[in-house]
């Protein structure tokens, strides 16, 4: 949800001011975090090689996402992304699903920010000589600070995040420099790399991980009504965003697969500022922790923003009690989604796992994209090409369409490997929230307000 | 071709209420019933090693030795995390099932969907 919209609440044009830079940059920012913690289970599932191969699979199903996102997103120029997408082109039950999508990858992605930066503040103390050191309450500080940033406003905060993003990228290129890639001096892939434990399995169950390394990046999309030139500047700016995470993520594999052995990298919960430990360098060991805690809480603050505004749009749009729909009459913020959120936060960034945190996240993501895959087919069937003015026009269709499903459904595989009880769960709470929805809660959503582009009548209907 | 105007109930504070506790304790019943009765995160195993007190006994060369003495580790704390290795055996009904699951709650979503997208279009563009 853009920021702006956010703010003044009803139909105020917001300003076309972004370029592909700004595009690259807010992709980036909230995806970046991806390479500090996270994307390294995918070695614990499948190896070394497997989670390169994760990553790189994972990048060809965000270029899928990109260019079908490109394409939708600069046609329905309206702030809300791919909800305002669903209102549109597949019907509201549709876009109540997208939107909860939207909230749970955001909030638990701002949970593991949280869980990250309490365990990286807990190491570090350790090793000053503070053996008492507990997490916990850095992981409650953390979101609380945050949710109370963001209910006061968060302009300054989403600026700083750009500048906290850029320190982060510049760790790990510093990190990769340092370690001399061209020589064995401290890396040793001879000795770590270990072919694949599980074999061939293991390379699909990896790929679960894999979505790590960029999930998130089709928030790019999010700010179709804010960018200057929607068809040069959003399949530019997603795409180069892309091409950045994947050499990022390749010199962070490289890395840390050349200093750690797979079994100790399979379950780190802060892999690259273990990696800087690796090198006996205190300068660097002071970047990778300061990268790391910058990194956390710029896409924490970022997700707080994103989840609270898809949850005020719901409630705006009646999907949800219209209550939570309110702006905060001084700081212009949806506070009172802000507010709801944060326990949700706090009970999983309190008592679960890292992994466990970041698989719901992950599925909430693999539905969204799921999902887009027949909403893009829906959308040119309902709406052929010619019958209305398109942003972009996505090339191959179906093409990227087929392949995205494709991955996608190798994707459910992978998460089936190991964490199958959280993927039945989860899809059991969308199948109840969605019965909900369409026999109790629709009743008081006003049907014609629903669709807002000035389009001609959907063929077929 | 005249436009029916669905005005929908408003509704009570009370409601509006109910049906936020509604929604967050089926947000934490679905979301942390897994972990609360320990049935998430898929079954592990432990790799039968020769010794579990010595790096050699655990598998470990020379230069991995010292990588994992750097990070703090003896032995006896990285024998638990070396030896841990997912359980990919899985029955093909479990698979069944979760696939038909995925599949009728997409199947559900575009049905209901469509019922719902032709009330939005009929009171968009009237009913033809």
């Amino acid at each position: 949800m853009t920021q702006t919209t956010a703010v003044h609440g009803e139909k105020i044009s917001l300003l076309r001011v972004l370029g592909p830079g700004h595009v690259w940059a807010l992709g980036v920012g909230i995806v970046l975090v991806g390479e500090y913690m996270g994307w390294n289970f995918a070695v614990g599932k499948g190896g070394m090689i497997a989670a390169l191969i994760a990553c790189w699979v994972a990048g060809l199903l965000y270029t899928c996402v990109a260019m079908i996102d490109s394409e939708v997103t600069s046609t329905v120029a309206a702030a809300g992304g791919q909800y305002a997408q669903a209102k549109h082109i597949v019907g509201p039950l549709m876009a109540f699903n997208v939107g909860l999508y939207l909230v749970f990858a955001y909030t638990m992605l701002e949970a593991a920010n949280a869980i990250t930066l309490g365990y990286l503040v807990q190491t570090v103390g350790t090793m000053a000589g503070f053996a008492d050191v507990h997490d916990k309450p850095f992981i409650v500080l953390t979101i609380m600070f945050l949710a109370w940033l963001n209910y006061r406003g968060v302009y300054a905060t989403l600026t700083v995040n750009l500048v906290l993003t850029a320190v982060a990228f510049i760790a790990i290129l510093i990190l990769f420099a340092s370690v001399k890639p061209w020589s064995n001096e401290l890396l040793d892939h001879k000795d770590m790399l270990n072919g694949l434990p599980y074999g061939w399995l293991g390379v699909i169950a990896s790929l679960h991980f894999g979505l790590w390394y960029y999930l998130g990046i089709e928030g790019t999309c999010q700010a179709a009504e804010e960018v200057r030139s929607p068809a040069r500047s959003l399949p530019l700016g997603t795409m180069t965003g892309i091409m950045t995470l994947l050499i990022a993520a390749t010199m962070t594999w490289y890395v840390c697969s050349g200093l750690m052995p797979w079994e100790y990298l399979g379950q780190a919960v802060t892999p690259l500022f273990d990696a800087a430990r690796l090198t006996n360098s205190m300068p660097l060991m002071v970047l990778l922790f300061v990268g790391t805690v910058f990194s956390t809480l710029a896409s924490a603050n970022g997700c707080i923003n994103d989840a609270s505004r898809a949850w005020f749009s719901m409630g705006r749009d009646r999907y949800l009690p219209t209550w939570f729909g309110a702006v905060h009459p001084k700081n212009r913020t949806p506070y009172r989604s802000i507010v709801f959120l944060v326990p949700v936060a706090l009970v999983f960034a309190y008592f679960a796992p890292l992994d466990q945190v970041i698989t719901f996240s992950i599925l909430s993501g693999l539905l969204g994209y799921t999902y887009m895959s027949f909403n893009v087919i829906l959308f040119r069937k309902k709406w052929p090409l010619g019958t209305i003015k398109r942003g972009y026009i996505h090339p191959f269709h179906p093409l990227p369409a087929i392949v995205l499903l494709v991955l996608c459904s190798a994707t459910y595989f992978a998460v089936f490997l190991g964490y199958g009880t959280q993927l039945v769960a989860m899809l059991i709470f969308f199948v109840v929230a969605s019965l909900w929805f369409h026999f109790h809660r629709y009743q008081y959503v006003r049907r014609g307000d629903q669709f807002t582009m000035q389009w001609p009548r959907p063929q077929g209907y | 071709m005249a436009n029916s105007h669905y005005e929908p109930p408003k509704q009570s504070a009370f409601g509006q209420l109910v049906d936020s506790v509604f929604l967050l304790i089926l947000v934490f019943a679905a979301l942390f019933a897994p972990l609360y009765l320990k049935l998430a995160g898929g079954g592990k195993v432990d790799l039968a090693v020769a010794d579990k007190t010595t790096w050699t006994g655990l598998g470990q060369s020379a230069v991995q030795q010292a990588q994992w003495e750097k990070l703090g580790f003896t032995p006896d704390t990285a024998a638990s995390i070396i030896t841990s290795r997912f359980d990919y055996s899985f029955s093909v009904t479990e698979l069944v099932i979760t696939a038909v699951v995925i599949v009728g709650y997409f199947v559900l979503l575009f049905l209901f969907s469509r019922t719902e997208y032709r009330d939005v279009i009929a009171e968009r563009f009237g009913r033809k």
